[in-house]
Parts: C-alpha cells; sequence; structure tokens
C-alpha cells in the first residue's frame, strides 16, 4: 500500500517536473486551446447553429453584429463556414501524420536492423524519397489516388515518412551498439523483443519530437492541397477551398478569404508551440534554451 | 578535392536512377486500370482503353516499359502530352524558366531579408531587433505563403494600386510572387543564422580573436560569419526543391504560365505522362543543384570534405 503511494506520488511529482519544464502557464494555454480546436474540429454544430452551406442573407455583406466574419458571394455566413471548415485540413494533417509516423517508424528500423541487401534497399529508397520536396511527393499521391479528403490524408502521410524514417535509421544505428543493447541479446533476447523493450522507449522522445515538429508543416501542406483544389469539392466548408475561392472577391469583399486564411495562420501557430512545448518537455535540453531564449536553438 | 567531386557525382547517380523509378512508377500505382482512370469523365469502349494501353506501352512487360522509358529518357523524350499531344519534354522545357525565375527571385528575398535579421539577431541577442527579427520568423513559419501572396495582392494590388495583381509583364509583376514566396524562407534563414552566430560566439577561437585585439566587426565578418556560411548554402540548397514546388500555388494565384501551375492543372486533369515528366524534372534539378552545393561547400569549408575520405 504505501510502496503504491510513494510510486503514484513519485509518478506525479515526476509528471509536475515534466510539465514545469515546458512552463505550466503556457501548458494550460496550449490544452485549452488544443481542446477548443478539437471541439471545432469535432463538434462544429455545437459552435454555431445553421448550415454551412445555407444561404443567410445578402452575399458580400461586411462583417457586423449578426454576420461576425460577413458573408460572401452566396449570402453564406463566413463564420459558419470557418467552423465548419476545420474538420478537413486537421484530419488531413493529424492523421497524416499518424500514417507518416507509424510507416515511417517501421522503415526506419527495418533499415537500421536489417543487414545486406534489405538494409540496402529501405536506405537507398529513403535517398530517393528525401530527394524529392515533400510537397512534391504529396501531389504525385494526389495525381496517382485522385483528389479528395481521403487522398490529402494519404498524401500528408506519405509526404513525411522519410523525415521519420531517417530520424529512427540514425538513432538505431547508434542504439544498436550501445551496452544495453548488446546485454540484452547476450542475455538471448530475441530480434524483436529487443526492438519492443529496449530501442522503441529509446526512440520515443526522438520520434515524439519529429512528429511534434512536423504536425506544423503537415497543416501547411494539406492546406496547400485543399487551396489548389485537390481536396473537398465546393459548396462544402474547407479552409483551403474557401480561401482559394474568397481570392476573386479580394476587392468586394476582403472578408471571404481573410478569415480562413487567419484559420490556417492561427492553426500552423499553435501547431508550432505546441510541438516546441512536446519538445521541450522530452527535452531536457531544449527546456533550457526555452527558459533562455538567447540559447541557439 | 578530385575524389570528393568524383565520390559526390557517383553518389548521385543512384539517387537519379531512383527519381527516375519513382516517375515511372506514377502510372502503373493508379488503382485499377490506369488507362481507364486517365480517361475520367467520359465513358470509354473497351477498345479505346486498349488503345490507350497500346499507346503507354502498358501491354508490355514492366522491365520492357521501364527500359523503354530509360531509353527515352537519355534522349530526352518523356512521352506525349495527353491534352496538347505535344512533346512533354519541350512543354516542360518551355515552362521552366518562368519557375526558375520566380524562384530565384523568391531565394533573393530570403537572402536579402534573412541573413540580415539574422546576423542582428544573433550578434545581439534579446536586442529590439531581434525581437523585430523573431516576429517575423514566427509570422514566416506560420502564415501560409498563398494567404500571404493573397493578402499582399489586396493591399499592393488591389488598394495602393502599386503593382500588378496578375500576369508576367516586366519586372513589377515579379516583385509580389517572389515577396509571397520568398517570405517563408527569410524566416527559416533567420533563423538558422542566428542560431549559428550565436554558437559561433561561444567558441574558443572567436576569444582568441578578441584577445589578439580584434574588433567587433573583424570578428563578426572573417571569423563567426566566416563559419555560418556553409550551413546557410547547404540549408538554401535544400529548400530549393520545397521553392520550385511551392512556386505551383503562387503561379496559380498570380496566373504566371511556369512549371508549378502546369503540374497543377495536369493532375487535375489526370494528364499522367505530363505529371511524370513534371516529377522527374523537378526532382533532377533539385538532386543536381544539391550536388552543385555539396561541392561549393567542400570549397568553401574543407571540414565538410573530411566525412567523405575518412
Amino acid at each position: 500500500m504505501t510502496a503504491i503511494a510513494t510510486a503514484s506520488r513519485g509518478f506525479r511529482k515526476s509528471a509536475a517536473v515534466l510539465l514545469a519544464r515546458g512552463g505550466l502557464l503556457s501548458g494550460i494555454v496550449l490544452a485549452v486551446l488544443v481542446l477548443f480546436l478539437v471541439v471545432v474540429a469535432v463538434f462544429p454544430g455545437s459552435l454555431v447553429s445553421g448550415d454551412p452551406t445555407a444561404s443567410v442573407g445578402a452575399a458580400f455583406a461586411a462583417p457586423d453584429g449578426s454576420h461576425w466574419f460577413g458573408t460572401d458571394d452566396l449570402g453564406r455566413d463566413v463564420l459558419t463556414r470557418v467552423v465548419w471548415g476545420a474538420h478537413p485540413i486537421l484530419l488531413a494533417s493529424v492523421v497524416g501524420i499518424l500514417i507518416s509516423t507509424v510507416a515511417g517508424v517501421s522503415l526506419g528500423l527495418l533499415g537500421g536492423l536489417a543487414r545486406g541487401f534489405v538494409s540496402g534497399l529501405v536506405m537507398r529508397a529513403l535517398d530517393v524519397m528525401l530527394a524529392l520536396p515533400a510537397l512534391l511527393i504529396a501531389l504525385m499521391v494526389v495525381a496517382i489516388v485522385g483528389t479528395g479528403v481521403t487522398s490529402i490524408v494519404i498524401a500528408v502521410g506519405v509526404a513525411y515518412i522519410p523525415a521519420f524514417a531517417r530520424v529512427v535509421y540514425g538513432s538505431v544505428q547508434r542504439l544498436r551498439t550501445a551496452d544495453f543493447v548488446a546485454a540484452a541479446r547476450l542475455f538471448g533476447a530475441s530480434g524483436m523483443s529487443t526492438v519492443a523493450r529496449h530501442l522503441l522507449p529509446n526512440l520515443a522522445t526522438e520520434i515524439a519530437v519529429v512528429a511534434s515538429s512536423a504536425i506544423g508543416w503537415a497543416v501547411l501542406t494539406a492546406a496547400t492541397l485543399s487551396f489548389l483544389g485537390f481536396g473537398v469539392a465546393l459548396p462544402a466548408p474547407d479552409w483551403g477551398v474557401d480561401l482559394s475561392s474568397g481570392g476573386q472577391y479580394l476587392e468586394a469583399a476582403w472578408w471571404i478569404s481573410t478569415f480562413p486564411g487567419l484559420a490556417i495562420t492561427a492553426t500552423i501557430l499553435l501547431s508550432n508551440y505546441l510541438g516546441d512545448y512536446v519538445g521541450s518537455i522530452l527535452d531536457p535540453r531544449r527546456a533550457v534554451r526555452a527558459r533562455r531564449p538567447w540559447l541557439p536553438n | 578535392m578530385t575524389r570528393f567531386v568524383v565520390w559526390r557525382l557517383l553518389i548521385a547517380i543512384p539517387v537519379l536512377l531512383g527519381v527516375s523509378i519513382v516517375a515511372f512508377l506514377i502510372i502503373h500505382l493508379i488503382p485499377g486500370n490506369p488507362a481507364q482512370a486517365m480517361l475520367f469523365g467520359s465513358t470509354p469502349t473497351p477498345m479505346q482503353i486498349h488503345d490507350l494501353e497500346v499507346r503507354l506501352g502498358l501491354d508490355q512487360p514492366w522491365y520492357q516499359q521501364y527500359a523503354k522509358y530509360l531509353a527515352g529518357l537519355m534522349h530526352g523524350d518523356l512521352g506525349t502530352s495527353f491534352v496538347t499531344g505535344r512533346s512533354v519534354f519541350s512543354e516542360i522545357v518551355s515552362r521552366a524558366p518562368s519557375t526558375f525565375l520566380l524562384s530565384g527571385a523568391a531565394m533573393l528575398i530570403a537572402i536579402v531579408v534573412g541573413v540580415p535579421l539574422g546576423v542582428i539577431g544573433g550578434v545581439r541577442p534579446g536586442s529590439i531587433w531581434d525581437r523585430v527579427g523573431r516576429v517575423i520568423s514566427v509570422s514566416g513559419v506560420a502564415i501560409p505563403y498563398f494567404w500571404l501572396a493573397l493578402v499582399f495582392t489586396l493591399i499592393f494590388a488591389v488598394r495602393l494600386k502599386l503593382l500588378p495583381a496578375v500576369g508576367t509583364q516586366g519586372f513589377s509583376s515579379l516583385i509580389l510572387p517572389a515577396v509571397a514566396l520568398g517570405w517563408g524562407y527569410a524566416a527559416i534563414l533567420t533563423r538558422l543564422v542566428r542560431s549559428r552566430l550565436i554558437e559561433e560566439y561561444q567558441e574558443e577561437y572567436i576569444k582568441t580573436a578578441r584577445a589578439k585585439g580584434s574588433g567587433a566587426g573583424r570578428v563578426l565578418l572573417n571569423h563567426a560569419l566566416r563559419n555560418a556560411v556553409s550551413p546557410t548554402i547547404t540549408m538554401l540548397g535544400l529548400q530549393i526543391g520545397n521553392i520550385l514546388t511551392g512556386a505551383a500555388a503562387i503561379e496559380v494565384i498570380f496566373g504566371r504560365p511556369g512549371l508549378g501551375s502546369f503540374l497543377v492543372q495536369s493532375i487535375a486533369a489526370k494528364n499522367i505522362p505530363v505529371v511524370q515528366g513534371a516529377v522527374l524534372f523537378i526532382g533532377f534539378v533539385y538532386v543536381l543543384i544539391n550536388l552543385v552545393v555539396d561541392v561549393l561547400v567542400g570549397v568553401i569549408d574543407p571540414r565538410t570534405r573530411r566525412r567523405v575520405t575518412v
């Protein structure tokens, strides 16, 4: 009983230490903002009433008390569309990063642990993937799979595989000669159990750091694809599509494109801060830098 | 040095071959029947599908197809565009200069804005100019470049009527697209130069230089900045691929007939031979530029050559 209590106190203490590394206040603010974004993406109907595709009044009405963000070319409420339009880009970036994490980590492990032909093949394939810009890979996937939200999810997922695979490959190369891995092998641990019990836990921090910094880029890539018209088709609401269609009415109604643009910017900003925060929690050296911003980052 | 250049050339060959395989595979990875997918929008007869398969060589075994593809590549033959019936190679080559011009101008903006801000921030961390630089670098990374392009258009073309909103007429039409595309890379460069300088200033050789009586300007120019040059060039080389591809959205917005907008149109029209050609072209340009960058950095900073020869 006491042992459990001590252990749980110990855990709570270390969790507090971890959160304090990133700054408690910024942690709370970030958590609230992320929660807000999740609510917007999952339950848009709880924040705004009304149909995002229905006309609610005059077209091109400027922002005022009844329509905070104004109305668009078809008299639809821009605020309603911005709230409902969060879903595709957020889905594509979050699920996309999950896909690239799983695929990239698997590839990196395979390349790092296998020997001979398989390792060489994986690494050469990775070299080629790294020789192509992420957006070009994403565009290529869209050309193959076709347009739609699902294909944007896949495109983002494939585009960031090399980033994860490279990091994992590098760490596995370093770790496979580490003493504790050699010891585990010496005590008869099989290949798979060494990977599961010794390598992956040691890689977790690095993977989380890469994932948290990649999420901002994933949002930008997903937004670019949907801006180019490869995601949601009108009249469904979507930040990228609304931004690009609002771009035609810059002179008459700046608000149609400005609010989706602000929403994307805010999301990328939040993802970057979140990434920095997660990074500083997991990496003590970065925590020092976060408190002393003049040190190199 | 010769050894380094030869070695660097040799490792580029498998990567270029790999890029050609990726471009070749695009058509084969299309789910279902590629020929049928490419004839979307119409209801093709089995005869039409078969004709297209024969025209694309899809009825042959894959290794023959790849051999033919590679042989064509050596002669600058990338197939025929679906829409215009012209050679993909000539279509791409005719559009590339416009994209190169835009990307080059964007890169120039990135250097002209990013390097000075990074130097100021790196020399005086925490100063007011450092804060300004940090605001710019945060905004540059967070604001999507295509939205920035629209905001610039609204301010400078629609409201102030200083610059043209669309078109490719003259130098003035290049300013808005280049600034919109280059802004984010200026931000990345500011961060890089700043953090490199801060790191260099903590090195022993800086103390030595100061102890020997070098002034602040001399320490910066002859010592700290010199050591920050090669990572900066490497970084720029790595970003060129993103700039070339990012040009797509900018070209669409400003109505510039370049490689990027061509790629976007071709994806929408399932004009797969063009997509293959564009991927191949951008991939090759990117690999070759980085080859040049690596050799250049090897000349400037002999330490980077050691990685290779040891």
